[in-house]
């Protein structure tokens, strides 16, 4: 759990981050929105104390992050960028091991944590281990990235624009994957974006800054449904019903019965569905779950999710 | 092997012919000679002389090496950021200096002999190796030390594991420039006594002989291109390993 508590940072005359208070529970994914120069990347920066707070406090599972030496703080906090910052110099095993050999751990154990995560990001290690990172796609680089920020097992992990620098295909792949690792290690995950779609697909509860201030910090429904300020709902955009439907899952919705035509996956998300009945000019479609069909997913039931919550 | 290569080590086989048995290429020399003058340096060995002038600027360059980079990394850590503006002239006045001068000045204090050349040479090879250190320290990709710093590294990890390893291309090419301006320079050394192939030159020059002075710059020349290469090669190499091409000629 990381406890903000009145966080400000001031350079010079410029007050960056202004007395942001917010708590991150564990295994979270909190994602932070906000333009260029709103003070997000600084407050997330100040929790593992690559910048130090001009005033107020973090804590970390009630740990005053002031208690422990920064480098050591920063061992304990995975920590990837947008344009991944592999070393060039090393290999990926080497870049994936950085952390653990920081903490002197012994070199099997190493190795058996590198190649354990590179199949984890479906990189084979006999055939990557030993390459170096200029060798490597754009994906691949930010996969290395993640992983060496995973790899000493941090139960806290920040990332800032991860995805940033990946074309749209490969960005969505990266976002599922990281979904997947969230979920299985039960990390606590604060992602820094200025891509609201990447938040609110992303994020478990959202923190918009604008300003070095906090505006709103909710779960994703809440802040498409009733957003704090103009600013929140401009940030969101007009097409708020479709961002509703973009939350759940097709599963959520599927009721007994039969429908004609292709039938889509059950773990596509709402917006998918309902964009398929309106391009195929269906009623229903059917749903299928492992290849099996569960039933069908009617659009007139899509239609009363996106409408403003009640 | 490349062409380049195969001429590059018919150099060195010529020249180390030419300075084991200087005897057998006296005929090269001969048409330059006037009134019977000796045809081939004879007031000393060339293979000792040159053995000579290489330590003279191999020393100059590890002392110049040593205290450029030192100085280069105090000044480009956090501590150190104020000395900046200060030791950048202090390696300008030493590049500005002419290495006469510092000779001229080094002889009443040292006494004549290999020490005033060494500070000579050592003084003039300072600035470009401390110029090039501090590229390669300040012009790393930030993300790359935002990395570093993100991942727990202290400031010296961050140095020994990151940032010279990266820097060390750029950091070689002024230790070359540097190799090379002393293999020249060092010739000067023998009007204060230093045993260089200047020797060989002067000599040449006191005595009207063409012969001499040719052979003593074209052992120098040769020596300065083929270790400009070699060390280029270096270069080339640790650039391709640390996979930054573009960095290479900072």
């Amino acid at each position: 759990m990381i406890e903000i508590q009145e966080l400000t940072k001031v350079y010079g005359e410029t007050t960056v981050v202004d007395r942001v208070s917010l708590t991150i529970g564990a295994g979270e994914l909190c994602a932070i929105v906000g333009t260029s120069g709103s003070g997000k990347t600084t407050l997330m920066r100040m929790v593992n104390r690559l910048v130090e707070p001009t005033s107020g406090t973090v804590l970390i599972d009630g740990q005053d992050t002031r208690e422990v030496p920064a480098y050591e703080l920063r061992r304990r906090i995975g920590y990837a960028i947008q344009g991944h910052g592999l070393f060039p110099h090393r290999t990926v095993g080497q870049n994936i091991g950085t952390v653990p050999h920081l903490l002197g751990w012994d070199k099997s154990r190493i190795a058996n944590r590198v190649d354990e995560l590179l199949s984890l990001f479906q990189l084979d290690p006999g055939q990557f281990r030993d390459r170096m990172p200029n060798e490597l796609s754009g994906g691949q680089q930010q996969r290395v990235g993640v992983a060496r920020a995973l790899a000493a097992e941090p139960n806290i992990l920040l990332m800032d624009e991860p995805f940033g620098a990946l074309d749209p295909v490969i960005r969505s792949k990266a976002q599922d994957d990281l979904l997947a690792i969230q979920k299985r290690f039960k990390t606590t995950v604060v992602l820094v974006t200025h891509d609201m779609e990447e938040a609110i697909h992303l994020g478990s509860r959202i923190a918009v800054m604008d300003g070095g201030k906090l505006l709103q910090y909710a779960a994703p429904e809440e802040i498409i449904a009733n957003p704090a300020t103009d600013f929140v709902a401009e940030l969101i955009g007009g097409d708020r019903p479709f961002r509703m439907l973009s939350l759940a899952k097709v599963l959520s919705l599927v009721e007994p019965g039969e429908a004609a035509g292709d039938p889509i996956s059950a773990g596509a998300s709402l917006r998918e569905a309902y964009a398929e009945c309106l391009w195929t000019g269906r009623e229903a479609l059917p749903v299928i779950e492992d290849g099996k069909l569960i039933g069908r997913i009617s659009r007139n039931e899509l239609a009363k999710c996106a409408a403003r919550p009640s | 092997m490349s062409i380049g290569l195969v001429i590059r080590l018919l150099v060195l086989a010529l020249l180390v012919a030419f300075l084991v048995s200087p005897e057998s290429f006296a005929f090269v020399f001969e048409p330059l000679t006037k009134n019977n003058q000796p045809v081939i340096y004879n007031q000393g060995s060339l293979l000792d002389l040159t053995l000579n002038h290489l330590l003279i600027v191999a020393i100059a360059t590890a002392l110049a090496t040593t205290v450029a980079v030192g100085l280069a990394i105090l000044v480009t850590r956090p501590f150190g950021a104020e000395f900046l503006p200060l030791s950048r002239s202090l390696a300008n006045v030493g590049q500005t200096f002419p290495p006469v001068a510092v000779l001229a000045l080094a002889v009443p204090m040292l006494g004549f002999g290999t020490a005033p050349t060494l500070v000579a040479l050592f003084l003039y090879g300072l600035l470009p190796i401390f110029e090039n250190t501090l590229t390669g320290l300040t012009g790393l990709p930030p993300t790359v030390t935002e990395a570093a710093r993100g991942m727990g590294m202290t400031g010296r990890q961050r140095l020994v594991r990151v940032e010279l390893p990266l820097a060390l291309p750029v950091i070689l090419a002024g230790i070359r420039l540097s190799t090379v301006i002393s293999l020249a320079t060092a010739t000067i050394g023998s009007t204060v006594a230093a045993r260089t192939l200047g020797e060989v030159i002067i000599a040449g020059l006191l005595s009207s002989n063409t012969a001499f002075v040719l052979q003593g710059g074209l052992i120098v020349g040769t020596l300065a291109v083929l270790i400009y290469d070699g060390l280029s090669a270096i270069e080339r190499a640790l650039t391709r390993r640390t996979g930054q091409g573009a960095r290479a000629n900072a």
